[in-house]
C-alpha cells in the first residue's frame, strides 16, 4: 500500500433546484475511489451548500492510484424515495503521482450530468501522500511523464530518444452489454464514461512500464485515441516516443546562455551541423518494399484484404509469440547499447517517433510520406475480448510502414501518427508517418561519438540537409526528378517534399506558407462483409492516387514545392468513402521551383476544345504568378548553367493534367476561384503545422475554437462529381466562415488547422475543425529582425543562441544564391548588408494586393483592436493600483492558483504560448465526456445541443487545469466528436475525447520583471516545495 | 446540400458588439441577417450571405445561452462554461439592462404586472420597440424589482450590487423601482412632455429625502422620530413625514400667514421678476396649491397623482402667464426661504425637507 489519498469536499454553488416545494436543495457528497465509498452530511435547503468535510482518507494500491479515476457525485437528499443524482465530477489523480508536477487539486469543478449538462459546480481538494520513495514507484510506472506534445517539451531536454511504444486495450462496451436494455440511459453513459477512464488509466500505466524498460522516464507525442466497434468492443489505443527527458534548471531556462548543460545540446548541432556521414551505410540499394508504389515521396501500399474470420484460427496464436518476439527485441536493443548507433537503430522492431518537431541536429535526411492502410472486418474478430487480434493488425501495418522506409532509404519513421474509420462492421485501419534518417547521437546515452565523422562537413549551411535524398541516387524506389540542392549545391535533393512533420527550425523558406487541402468523395455499393470490404479495398489504392495528384497540382498552383505536416484522412461510410488531406505548403530554397502545369487534352484536333485548353492554360499561370505574389515567394533568379546540374526542362518537370478526368479538371476550376483571393478582402493565413512558415512576430493574443458542420446531401442523383463538389464547398465555406468570424483579429493566422471528417449517417457529412487563430503584428516584423540580426553581429562569435541562428541562416541563404561559395569572411560582411533586406523580403507584409476600398476597413478593425487591446490594459493597471504590493505580489495575485473571481485559462492546440514561457508541466488532461438529451428541441436543436456541450467541454477541460495550478493546455486535441441524433425521436447523443498537457505559463513581459528578483519562487507559486526536491 | 449542424465555440466566447445589438432589439435571425448587408459588411469582407447567415446564428445561439446568465449577473461572473474577458462581461451586462427611452416613459409608474405584460403589444406598436425587446425591458424591470423591493439600504447600491450596472444605470433603474413601487402616474397626455430623464431626476431627489431610508443617509432632514434602522428602506415613501405634511396646512389655512408669506416674497422679488405682476396676483393659489399637494400626500390616490398635481397646480399656471425658468427660480426660492420669517410656523424643519425636494423638482419639470 504505497499511497494514501485525501479528499476534502468544500462547498457547492449555482446547484439545480431539485426540490420544486422550496425552490431549493438537501444535497450530500459521495466520494468514490475504487471500492471505497464516503459521504459526506446532507447541507439542506440550500444552492450554495458548505460541506467542509472532514479529509477522507483511501488507502490504495498504486496500481489502482494510476488505473482509477477519482470519482465524486453530487445528490439530493430525499427522505421518502431514492436520492436523486445531481452530477458527478471524475478526478484523474495521474499528476499528483509524479513529483514534478502539482503536488495538489484544487478548485471548482463543474458538476457534469450526462443527460442535463453542467450543473452547477463544487469545490474539492484532493492531496496523495506517498509513503514509499520513489525508488519504490520505479517498480510501477507512477514516475513516468506523460505529454501530449509532439516535440521535447519546452523546460526538458532530451538525454535519450528511445523510440516507439503503443499498447492495445479492450474491453465490452457497456452500451452494447445486454443490461442496457433495462437500465437508464445515464447509468448507461456513466458506465461508458467510467470504464473509458479506467481503460485510459490502466493504458497510460501499461505504456509507462514499457518505458521504464527502455529505462526511459517520459513519454512525449502520447496519442490516446478509442474506437468504438460496437458489437465486437471498445478499444482504447495509444502510441508515444519514449524518451529520458532532464528538467531544465530554471535558471538555464530563463538564461539561455549560462553554463547549464543545455548549453551543450543546444549548441552542439550548430557547431556540427546535419550531415551526411551515414551515407555510405544506407547507399546500399534496399528495394524490397512491397505494395503499390505510386510516385516519388510517397509510398502508399493497401495491402491485400485478410479476413480475420478466415485466419482467426491462427490469429490468436500468433498474437502471442509475436509480442514475445517484440520483447526480445527490445530487449536486445537494450543490450546492444553502446554499439555501432546504426545497429542499434536497425535493430529495432518500429524504429517510429510520434514527434513532429526535433532538438536541432536530430533530423538528418527525409525520405518522404510512407503510408499503410487496410481494411478489416470487426465481426470476424475471433476472440473479440482479447487485444491479439487488434495487436497483429497494427504489428502488421507498421510492418508495412517499416518496409516502405527502408525503400526510401530510411532506418526510421518520423512524425507517425495512426488512425481507424469504423463503418459497422468495417474498419480501416491507417498509419502514416515520414521516412527519416536520424542523427543516431540522440538515440543512445549522452555519448557524442557517433558524429565524429561528421565534423569535417561542419562547414555546410545548415537548413538544407534535411532536403537531401537519403535514397540511392541510381537506384531509386520511384521515379524522380534530382537537382542539385539550392542552397549547398553539393548533394542532391528531389523536385517536392511531402512529409507529416512540422517544418524543421533552421529550414529556410520563401514568403509564407499555406493550407492546401486536398478533398475527395467516392461513391461505393452498400454491401455486407466480405463484398463491402472488397469493393473498399478496390477503391483505396485510386483514392490514394487521386489524393496526392491533388496536393501535387495544388502545390504547384500556389508555386511552393513542399509539403508539411500532410495528414491524410480516409473516412468509410455506408455508402461512400471521403478522403481528406491537408499539409502545409511552403517553398523550401533548398529545392528547385516548381514547373508550371500543362494541360493536355485529349483530342488535339478538335479547334475549339484547343481554345478551351489555352484558355484554362492561362488562367492556370494567372492564378499561380497571382499566389506567388500573394506568399510572397521571389525566389532569386538563378542562370542555369550555374547550377550544372541536369534540370529537367519546366515541360518535362510538369505534371500532366488529364483534362478528361473529371475531378481532376473541377479540382483546377475550383483552385483557380480559390487562387482569386482578392475576392475575399480578409487577410488571412492559415497553415496546419505549429506555425506558419515565414510569419514569426506573433503577439499574444490567441483564440482556440471548435467548428462543426453536418451537412445532409439531396440524395437524389448522386454522382462522384456532385459529391466532391458538395465536399468541397462545405470545406470552403466552412474556412470562410472562420475568417469572417476571427476578422477582428486580424492581422492574424489560423495554425494547427485540424480537420476531422465523419459519416455518421447515409446522406450526412461531419466536418469538424479545431485550430488556433493567433495575431502577429506585421509592422514590427521587420524590426525585431533586424535587431536580431544586430544582435547577431554583436554576439556571433560567442553566443550560440537559438533565436540568432536564423536571420544568419538568411544571410548566407541570399548569399549563396548569388555567389556561389559560402566562403567565411563573406560571410559577416554579407549579413552586414544584403542580411536586412533579406529578412526584409521575408517578413514584410505585401498590401499592393488589396483593392483600396478595403484598406479604410481594415484600418477600422486594427483600431478597434487596439482599443479592445488597450481597454484590457486598463483593467490591469487598476488592478495593480488597487493592490500597491510588490510587483511580484500582484503577479503571483493573477495566477489562477488564487481563485477569487474565475482566472483565465488559455487553451491552444500547439506546444507553446506566442509571448510567454511554459515554467512547468503539470500533467496530461485526457478527458472523456458523453452529453445526452431526449428534449433536443428544447435545447435548441442539434446546433444549441452541441454548441452546448462542446462549451461545456471546454469549460471542465479549463476547470481541471486551474485545479492543479495551471493556467494553459498546450497541444490541446479534440481526438474524437461521435455525434448522433434522432430528431424525429427528439434524441441526440454526443461523445467527445479531448486530451493536452496541462501547464503553467508566464507572460515574457512579466518573466524580465520577476527574474532578477527571484527566479524560482515568484514564477511558480504553486509549486516551491516540490521544485527543490528535484 | 444542406446544413444541419453549424456552430462555432472559441474557448474564449466571441461576442460581436453589432449583433448583440440586434439581438437586444428583438430582430429575428433573418432580420438581423437583412440589416447587416444593409450595413455594407458583405463588400467589406467579401463574405457571402451564407456566411453572415451562419454567423449570425450561432451570435445568436451564444447570446441566447447567455441570457439565462444575464438574468443573475453575478452569476456570469462565476459561470465556467463561457470565458469572457471582464471588460466584455461588463459591457454584457450594461447592454442587456439598458432600456429605451420610449419604452419606460410607457411603463413608468405602471404596477410591474401580468397585466401590463399584456399591454406590451400595444406599447410595442406605439414605440416603434419589438415585442421581443419590449419583454426583456420590461422582464428586466420586473426583475430588478422583485430582488430589492424588500432590500434594506440604499435603493440604487442594492440594484448595483445585485446586477452589476454602472452607477447612471444603476439609479435609472432606482427610479424605475420606486416608480413602480408607488405607482406615480406619469402617462396622462399633459405629462407627456416629461422625459425619463425628468422624472428620474425627480425619483432621486425623493428618494434621498423623502423616504425612510433618507434618515440614515446623509441628507439634509434627519427626522427625530424615527428609530435609526429598522424601517431603513428606500423603495417606499416615509409614511410618518407624509402624515406630518398635514401641518404645512396651516400656510393657507391661516390668512394672516398665508397674507405675511406673499408680502415677503413679493417685497423681496420686486423688481426682480419680469412677470412681477403675474406673480403677484396668482401667490396665493400658487401657494395652496403646493402645500394643498402636500397635505394631501397621506392618500394613495393622490401620491399616485403628484406629478399630475404639480403640473396642473404649479406648471401650468406659471406657464400660461409666461414666466420663465429664472423666474421659477427665483420665485421658489424666495417661496420657500420666507417661511423661515414667518414666526407662528413651527415646522420649519418639515418644510424644508417638502420644499428642496419640491423646489428641484418643479425647476427639472419647468420646460416645455
Amino acid at each position: 500500500m504505497p499511497g494514501k489519498l485525501k479528499v476534502k469536499i468544500v462547498a457547492g454553488r449555482h446547484l439545480p433546484v431539485m426540490d420544486r416545494a422550496s425552490d431549493l436543495t438537501d444535497a450530500f457528497v459521495e466520494v468514490k475511489f475504487g471500492n471505497t465509498t464516503f459521504k459526506t452530511d446532507v447541507y439542506h435547503k440550500s444552492l450554495n451548500p458548505q460541506w467542509n468535510s472532514e479529509w477522507f482518507k483511501f488507502e490504495v494500491d498504486d496500481e489502482d492510484l494510476q488505473d482509477e479515476p477519482l470519482q465524486i457525485t453530487v445528490l439530493d437528499h430525499d427522505t421518502y424515495s431514492a436520492n436523486d443524482a445531481i452530477g458527478k465530477v471524475y478526478i484523474d489523480i495521474d499528476p499528483l503521482l509524479y513529483s514534478e508536477a502539482a503536488t495538489v487539486i484544487s478548485g471548482w469543478f463543474p458538476i457534469y450530468d450526462t443527460i442535463h449538462g453542467i450543473r452547477g459546480e463544487i469545490n474539492v481538494v484532493v492531496k496523495v501522500d506517498l509513503f514509499n520513495d520513489l525508488n519504490r514507484f520505479r517498480q510501477s510506472s507512477c514516475g513516468v511523464k506523460f505529454f501530449c506534445t509532439t516535440s521535447i517539451p519546452k523546460c526538458y531536454r532530451a538525454v535519450i530518444i528511445h523510440g516507439f511504444v503503443e499498447e492495445l486495450v479492450v474491453n465490452e462496451d457497456p452500451e452494447y452489454q445486454w443490461i442496457d436494455r433495462i437500465r437508464t440511459p445515464r447509468a448507461s453513459n456513466e458506465a461508458r464514461q467510467r470504464l473509458i477512464s479506467l481503460m485510459s488509466g490502466e493504458l497510460q500505466r501499461k505504456i509507462g512500464l514499457k518505458v521504464l524498460e527502455m529505462r526511459g522516464n517520459a513519454v512525449v507525442g502520447y496519442l490516446q485515441c478509442f474506437d468504438l466497434e460496437g458489437e465486437s468492443g471498445l478499444v482504447v489505443r495509444a502510441i508515444g516516443t519514449a524518451c529520458t527527458l532532464d528538467k531544465l534548471s530554471s535558471t538555464a531556462a530563463f538564461l539561455p546562455a549560462c553554463n547549464s548543460p543545455s548549453k551543450e545540446m543546444k549548441e552542439s548541432p550548430l557547431v556540427h551541423p546535419p550531415s551526411h556521414g551515414c551515407r555510405s551505410t544506407h547507399n546500399s540499394p534496399i528495394h524490397t518494399a512491397t505494395g503499390s508504389r505510386l510516385t516519388q515521396n510517397f509510398s502508399v501500399s493497401v495491402p491485400t484484404l485478410i479476413y480475420t474470420g478466415m485466419g482467426s484460427g491462427s490469429a490468436g496464436k500468433e498474437g502471442g509469440p509475436f509480442k514475445a518476439l517484440l520483447r526480445q527485441q527490445t530487449q536486445s536493443a537494450l543490450e546492444q547499447r553502446g554499439g555501432s548507433p546504426h545497429r542499434f537503430c536497425r535493430t529495432w522492431e518500429f524504429p517510429f517517433f510520434t514527434l513532429t518537431a526535433f532538438p536541432p541536429g536530430f533530423l538528418v535526411h527525409v525520405g518522404g510520406v510512407v503510408s499503410a492502410r487496410s481494411v478489416k472486418l470487426l465481426d470476424r474478430i475471433h476472440n473479440p475480448d482479447e487485444p491479439e487480434t487488434r495487436d497483429a493488425w497494427w504489428a502488421e501495418i507498421r510492418q508495412e510502414i517499416k518496409s516502405h522506409a527502408k525503400a526510401l532509404g530510411c532506418h526510421a519513421v518520423v512524425g507517425y501518427s495512426e488512425s481507424t474509420s469504423i463503418c459497422e462492421e468495417v474498419c480501416i485501419l491507417s498509419a502514416s508517418g515520414t521516412a527519416a534518417v536520424l542523427n543516431p547521437r540522440f538515440l543512445q546515452d549522452g555519448t557524442v561519438e557517433g558524429c565524429l565523422e561528421q565534423r569535417q562537413e561542419e562547414n555546410l549551411p545548415a537548413g538544407c540537409g534535411f532536403c537531401h535524398i537519403p535514397y540511392d541516387e541510381l537506384n531509386m524506389p520511384f521515379p524522380a526528378h534530382l537537382t542539385y540542392c539550392y542552397s549547398c549545391r553539393k548533394q542532391k535533393v528531389p523536385d517536392v517534399l511531402f512529409t507529416t512533420i512540422d517544418l524543421p527550425t533552421d529550414a529556410t523558406v520563401i514568403g509564407k506558407g499555406c493550407l492546401i487541402q486536398a478533398r475527395l468523395c467516392r461513391l461505393k455499393k452498400k454491401a455486407q462483409a466480405e463484398a463491402n470490404a472488397t469493393a473498399i479495398s478496390n477503391l483505396l489504392p485510386f483514392m490514394e492516387y487521386e489524393v496526392h495528384t491533388q496536393l501535387m497540382n495544388k502545390l504547384k498552383l500556389k508555386g511552393m514545392n513542399a509539403l508539411f505536416g500532410l495528414r491524410i484522412q480516409i473516412t468509410v461510410g455506408e455508402n461512400m468513402l471521403m478522403g481528406l488531406a491537408s499539409a502545409t505548403g511552403v517553398y523550401l530554397t533548398a529545392l528547385p521551383t516548381p514547373g508550371g502545369i500543362q494541360i493536355a487534352g485529349k483530342t488535339p484536333n478538335d479547334g475549339s476544345y484547343e481554345q478551351h485548353i489555352s484558355h484554362m492554360q492561362k488562367k492556370i499561370n494567372d492564378t499561380i504568378a497571382k499566389n506567388k505574389e500573394l506568399y510572397e515567394i521571389n525566389p532569386p533568379e538563378i542562370p542555369e548553367e550555374i547550377i550544372g546540374s541536369p534540370i529537367p526542362e519546366p515541360r518535362q518537370r510538369s505534371r500532366l493534367l488529364r483534362s478528361q478526368s473529371e475531378s481532376s479538371d473541377e479540382v483546377i476550376e475550383l483552385d483557380l476561384s480559390h487562387g482569386k483571393k482578392d475576392a475575399f478582402v480578409l487577410e488571412f493565413y492559415s497553415c496546419n503545422t505549429e506555425i506558419m512558415p515565414g510569419i514569426n512576430n506573433w503577439t499574444s493574443e490567441i483564440q482556440m475554437f471548435t467548428s462543426v458542420r453536418v451537412s445532409r446531401l439531396s440524395n437524389i442523383n448522386l454522382t462522384n462529381q456532385t459529391l466532391n463538389k458538395n465536399f468541397n464547398d462545405l470545406c470552403e465555406n466552412l474556412l470562410k466562415s472562420l475568417y469572417f468570424k476571427l476578422r477582428s483579429m486580424i492581422p492574424c493566422c489560423l495554425c494547427h488547422v485540424n480537420f476531422t471528417v465523419s459519416l455518421p449517417e447515409d446522406e450526412l457529412i461531419q466536418v469538424t475543425v479545431t485550430a488556433v487563430a493567433i495575431t502577429f503584428d506585421k509592422h514590427q516584423a521587420v524590426q525585431t529582425t533586424k535587431t536580431h540580426v544586430e544582435k547577431s553581429l554583436q554576439r556571433a562569435s560567442t553566443d550560440n543562441e537559438e533565436l540568432l541562428q536564423f536571420p544568419l541562416e538568411l544571410c548566407t541563404d541570399s548569399l549563396a544564391s548569388h555567389t556561389f561559395s559560402p566562403a567565411k569572411e563573406h560571410l559577416e560582411s554579407a549579413s552586414s548588408n544584403s542580411g536586412i533586406p533579406a529578412a526584409q523580403r521575408a517578413t514584410s507584409v505585401d498590401y499592393s494586393s488589396f483593392a483600396d476600398r478595403c484598406n479604410s476597413w481594415i484600418e477600422l478593425i486594427k483600431l478597434k483592436a487596439q482599443t479592445i487591446r488597450r481597454g484590457s490594459i486598463k483593467t490591469t493597471v487598476s488592478v495593480e493600483k488597487a493592490s500597491p504590493l510588490t510587483e511580484g505580489h500582484f503577479r503571483q495575485r493573477s495566477a489562477p492558483c488564487a481563485n477569487s473571481t474565475v482566472g483565465v485559462v488559455k487553451m491552444t492546440p500547439l506546444s507553446f504560448i506566442p509571448g510567454a514561457k511554459i515554467t512547468k508541466y503539470l500533467g496530461i488532461i485526457n478527458m472523456f465526456f458523453i452529453r445526452e438529451t431526449t428534449s433536443l428541441r428544447e435545447e435548441g436543436g442539434v446546433s444549441g445541443f452541441l454548441h452546448a456541450f462542446i462549451a461545456e467541454v471546454f469549460a471542465m477541460v479549463r476547470a481541471h487545469v486551474a485545479a492543479l495550478g495551471g493556467n494553459a493546455v498546450v497541444s490541446y486535441i479534440m481526438k474524437q466528436c461521435v455525434f448522433m441524433e434522432n430528431p424525429n425521436k427528439n434524441q441526440a447523443q454526443c461523445l467527445i475525447n479531448v486530451s493536452g498537457d496541462a501547464v503553467i505559463f508566464v507572460r515574457e513581459s512579466e518573466l524580465e520583471i520577476i527574474s532578477p528578483q527571484q527566479p524560482v519562487a515568484s514564477c511558480q507559486p504553486a509549486c516551491s516545495g516540490g521544485e527543490i526536491a528535484t | 446540400m444542406t446544413n444541419e449542424l453549424d456552430i462555432f465555440v472559441g474557448n474564449t466566447t466571441l461576442i460581436d458588439e453589432d449583433v448583440y445589438r440586434l439581438w437586444l432589439d428583438g430582430y429575428s435571425v433573418n432580420d438581423a441577417v437583412g440589416l447587416r448587408v444593409r450595413s455594407g459588411i458583405l463588400e467589406q469582407t467579401g463574405a457571402t450571405a451564407g456566411v453572415l447567415q451562419s454567423d449570425t446564428m450561432d451570435h445568436y445561439r451564444t447570446f441566447h445561452m447567455l441570457e439565462r446568465l444575464l438574468h443573475t449577473p453575478p452569476k456570469l461572473l462565476h459561470q465556467l462554461v463561457f470565458q469572457i474577458p471582464p471588460s466584455r462581461q461588463a459591457l454584457l451586462i450594461e447592454r442587456y439592462y439598458t432600456f429605451d427611452e420610449a419604452f419606460v416613459r410607457e411603463v413608468l409608474g405602471k404596477k410591474l404586472s401580468k397585466g401590463t405584460k399584456k399591454d406590451l403589444d400595444d406599447i410595442s406598436t406605439k414605440t416603434g420597440v419589438t415585442l421581443k425587446s419590449c419583454r426583456r425591458q420590461f422582464d428586466n424591470f420586473k426583475r430588478v424589482f422583485k430582488v430589492v423591493e424588500e432590500m434594506r439600504g440604499s435603493l440604487a447600491g442594492n440594484i448595483q450590487q445585485h446586477f452589476l450596472l454602472s452607477d447612471r444605470l444603476a439609479r435609472d433603474y432606482a427610479a424605475v423601482v420606486f416608480f413602480a413601487n408607488n405607482r406615480f402616474e406619469t402617462g396622462k397626455k399633459k405629462l407627456q412632455y416629461l422625459t425619463f430623464g425628468d422624472l428620474a431626476f425627480c425619483a432621486e431627489l425623493m428618494i434621498q429625502n423623502w423616504t425612510p431610508g433618507a434618515v440614515g443617509e446623509a441628507p439634509p432632514f434627519p427626522s427625530p422620530s424615527l428609530d435609526s434602522q429598522v424601517d431603513d428602506m428606500d423603495v417606499d415613501l416615509d409614511k410618518e413625514f407624509l402624515q406630518d405634511l398635514k401641518e404645512l396646512k396651516v400656510l393657507v389655512a391661516d390668512k394672516d400667514l398665508l397674507d405675511l408669506h406673499k408680502s415677503l416674497v413679493c417685497t423681496a422679488l420686486r423688481g426682480k421678476l419680469s412677470i412681477f405682476p403675474e406673480m403677484e396676483a396668482n401667490f396665493k393659489n400658487l401657494s395652496r396649491g403646493l402645500v394643498n399637494i402636500a397635505s394631501k400626500l397621506t392618500h394613495t390616490k393622490d401620491v399616485r397623482d403628484l406629478f399630475v398635481d404639480l403640473v396642473e397646480k404649479f406648471i401650468e399656471p406659471c406657464r400660461s402667464d409666461r414666466w420663465l425658468l429664472n423666474d421659477v427660480r427665483l420665485f421658489l426660492n424666495q417661496y420657500s426661504a420666507s417661511v423661515h420669517s414667518l414666526d407662528g410656523f413651527r415646522h420649519q424643519a418639515l418644510w424644508d425637507r417638502y420644499m428642496v425636494t419640491l423646489r428641484s423638482c418643479l425647476l427639472r419639470m419647468y420646460h416645455d
